[in-house]
């Protein structure tokens, strides 16, 4: 290998930190990752901190204020290659729930001070703002996914981050379909895999965390999980979590929801 | 053990055997004292699934289930039935053409690469309660990896070694059409042993048929009788009820022509829209046997694996090359999948890729019924006629 150790830069924007954690939570992996990069900047981790530029950033969270706006082009303009990292990065998270809505009235709902927060409209992900090389979806990732997107990197090669259903991974653990089986509303069939299947795996259906699979086709899930009595409500609420702002999710949510009152 | 052509009965020559219920857990347990790992139906996760069976304990005794398009349900039976269920989520397949498998690995040494090959596990397994479909089944795969060209020397290993324990079945469900695909309910060849399970009021045992010598000497540690004319009848009464209680039916009259001409049926369209491509079909079809490799690598680049793992033609990667994936519609896909599962599989392996076990109707999240699919399809034909040089289509 070469003598001088790949610069690691970790970052957060509007998240809840769970994707970060996912790396710390590589702990027997931990250690190999911090021999084979030297992880200069990741707040969460450590205080101490080297300047740029980095060779690969990762990227937590949603852009949601002018501030963050801002920040993200100078991340990217230090970043060799960036990564972003989970549903926010990816999709816009849960805190995309206020694209659907006008934020301003949450803000006088919550806040006492309403007027010391500057926010945005909608949240939104990295990819609206800067130039992204490489996302990984998940709320949260997946840590073997993530040490396998820095592993390929390290080593100049495609990672494989497969971006089919979560039923192939069903299948390749022979979990038994839970919405065939038990007729349990499930959003595995319209899901990118990642999870390694962890809800159907304890008999749950599948809620989307990953975000939508390649050629995903909502309305024909919609009809299916119709037919297992979820409700046009139901419908809403099944697209509209993690990933409620991902195109294929937010139309799908959009069809079944009720004009706004 | 199998060859592609099961339809035409199999004159062993061989006394049909008797063995009462107690029987089968004696089988069980002989098998394991002749080294094997026992592996056959139980019931997990609201399904009869294939996992190892300790001893007939595990069985699914007294259950069976009730299969609809796009739904599976385990029910409680009235008789204490051992095998009265039909196929459910799981195929041998997991078996021989293992979901997941290592190649080989690597490891840098020096400034080079040094290849560990993976040398095919030589695990002994006995298949309890396959099915006529099943075995039709693992005789297709064997035409696609063994009899091959690039033959895979694994899967020939694991299927040499496998001892088969058929088991006819006794009742059909609701997505079952192995009598239109003319590889079941009975099991002709293929089998080590084949059991017909008789329940009665107060009588349960099993007509044993014996494929094979090693059949005959597992059976020689058992305690056995020559099965009467009379236990012989009441079998085969059991496994013409089956064939007579199909769930679907298939027509296959010039099922290659049907296809090949309706390429542009207005029918793909419509299902291309109900599809998922969620691959739930081709994972559960006993036959698909489509892969795809991976290679990694470890976080310092000393070593890298390639791996071998289930994939299907509903997947967009499955199809990608230089410049995009060939088949990027869902449509495409769906009918890439039942053409070549009815009919170019028979111009390329010399039969059908399609038993009939109903599977891929079944576990379809939102039931799409390929039997449905043919029948639309020939219902209002959309030819384009085979003549060369014409591309024009026309409504018949």
């Amino acid at each position: 290998m070469a003598a001088k150790k790949p610069k690691l830069a970790v970052w957060k924007f509007a998240s809840c930190d769970g994707c970060q954690l996912s790396i710390l939570d590589c702990e027997d992996e931990l250690l190999t990752v911090a021999s084979a990069v030297d992880i200069a900047y990741f707040p969460e981790a450590t205080r101490a901190a080297t300047r740029g530029p980095y060779d690969l950033s990762l990227v937590e969270g949603s852009i949601t204020t002018p501030h963050d706006a801002e920040r993200i082009h100078q991340v990217r303009r230090q970043s060799r290659y960036l990564v972003t990292i989970g549903a926010c990065a990816t999709a816009g998270g849960i805190q995309a729930l206020r694209n659907f809505r006008d934020v301003k009235r949450f803000l006088s709902i919550v806040y006492a001070r309403p007027d010391y927060i500057e926010t945005l409209s909608k949240s939104t992900p990295i990819a609206e703002h800067v130039f992204v090389d490489y996302e990984l979806r998940g709320c949260p990732v997946n840590k073997y996914q993530l040490l396998e997107v820095i592993s390929a990197l390290l080593n100049q090669r495609k990672p494989v981050i497969p971006n089919h259903a979560v039923c192939v991974e069903c299948k390749l653990r022979q979990h038994v379909c839970v919405m065939v089986a038990r007729g349990t509303p499930c959003l595995g069939p319209a899901t990118q895999a990642g999870c390694g299947a962890l809800c159907p795996g304890y008999a749950r259906g599948c809620y989307g965390c990953f975000g939508p699979k390649e050629s995903a086709n909502p309305p024909a899930l919609s009809a299916g999980l119709v037919r297992l009595g979820v409700t046009e409500d139901g419908l809403v609420r099944a697209f509209r979590s993690f990933n409620a702002a991902a195109d294929v999710f937010r139309r799908e949510s959009e069809l079944h929801e009720r004009p706004n009152p | 053990m199998s060859s592609i052509d099961m339809c035409a009965p199999e004159n062993t020559g061989r006394q049909p055997k008797l063995i009462e219920r107690a029987g089968v857990g004696r089988l069980i347990a002989a098998l394991q004292q002749q080294g094997y790992r026992v592996v056959g139906p139980t019931v997990r996760d609201e399904a009869i699934i294939y996992d190892e069976l300790a001893s007939d304990a595990d069985l699914p005794a007294g259950w069976t289930d009730d299969q609809q398009a796009g739904a599976y349900r385990l029910k409680r039976r009235r008789d204490q039935a051992l095998f009265r269920y039909t196929c459910g989520p799981h195929s041998w397949k997991k078996y021989l053409h293992p979901p997941q498998a290592t190649l080989w690995r690597a490891e840098r040494e020096g400034g080079l690469f040094r290849i560990l090959p993976e040398t095919p596990r030589a695990e002994r397994l006995a298949l309890l309660g396959v099915r006529a479909c099943e075995l039709r089944a693992l005789a297709i795969q064997e035409q696609v990896f063994a009899m091959a060209a690039h033959a895979d020397a694994g899967y020939g290993v694991r299927l040499r070694q496998a001892f088969v324990v058929a088991v006819n079945c006794g009742q059909a469900g609701g997505t079952c059409f192995c009598v239109s695909m003319n590889s079941g309910p009975r099991a002709r060849k293929g089998f080590d042993l084949a059991l017909t399970e008789v329940v009665h009021a107060k009588r349960h045992y099993f007509v044993v048929e014996i494929g094979s010598e090693r059949g005959a000497a597992i059976l020689a540690a058992l305690e056995t009788r020559d099965a009467t004319a009379e236990e012989i009848a009441a079998a085969e009464k059991t496994v013409n009820d089956a064939a007579r209680h199909m769930g679907r039916t298939l027509d296959t009259t010039e099922i290659q022509a049907l296809l090949y001409r309706n390429h542009e049926h207005p029918r793909w369209e419509q299902t291309g829209e109900r599809c998922l491509s969620c691959a739930n079909c081709t994972l559960a079809c006993p036959t698909c046997f489509c892969s795809t490799i991976d290679d990694t690598t470890d976080l310092a680049g000393q070593r890298a694996e390639r791996t071998r793992r289930w994939d299907s033609c509903f997947t967009a990667d499955f199809s990608y090359i230089h410049g995009g994936s060939v088949r990027q519609s869902v449509k495409a896909r769906y009918r890439q999948w039942l053409t070549h599962k009815l009919a170019s599989w028979i111009e390329q392996f010399g039969s059908s890729g399609c038993v009939g076990c109903g599977r891929c109707i079944t576990w379809c999240p939102v039931g799409i019924d390929l039997t449905e699919e043919v029948r639309a399809i020939r219902a209002t034909k959309y030819y384009r006629e085979p003549v060369h040089g014409d591309t024009g289509t026309r409504s018949v």
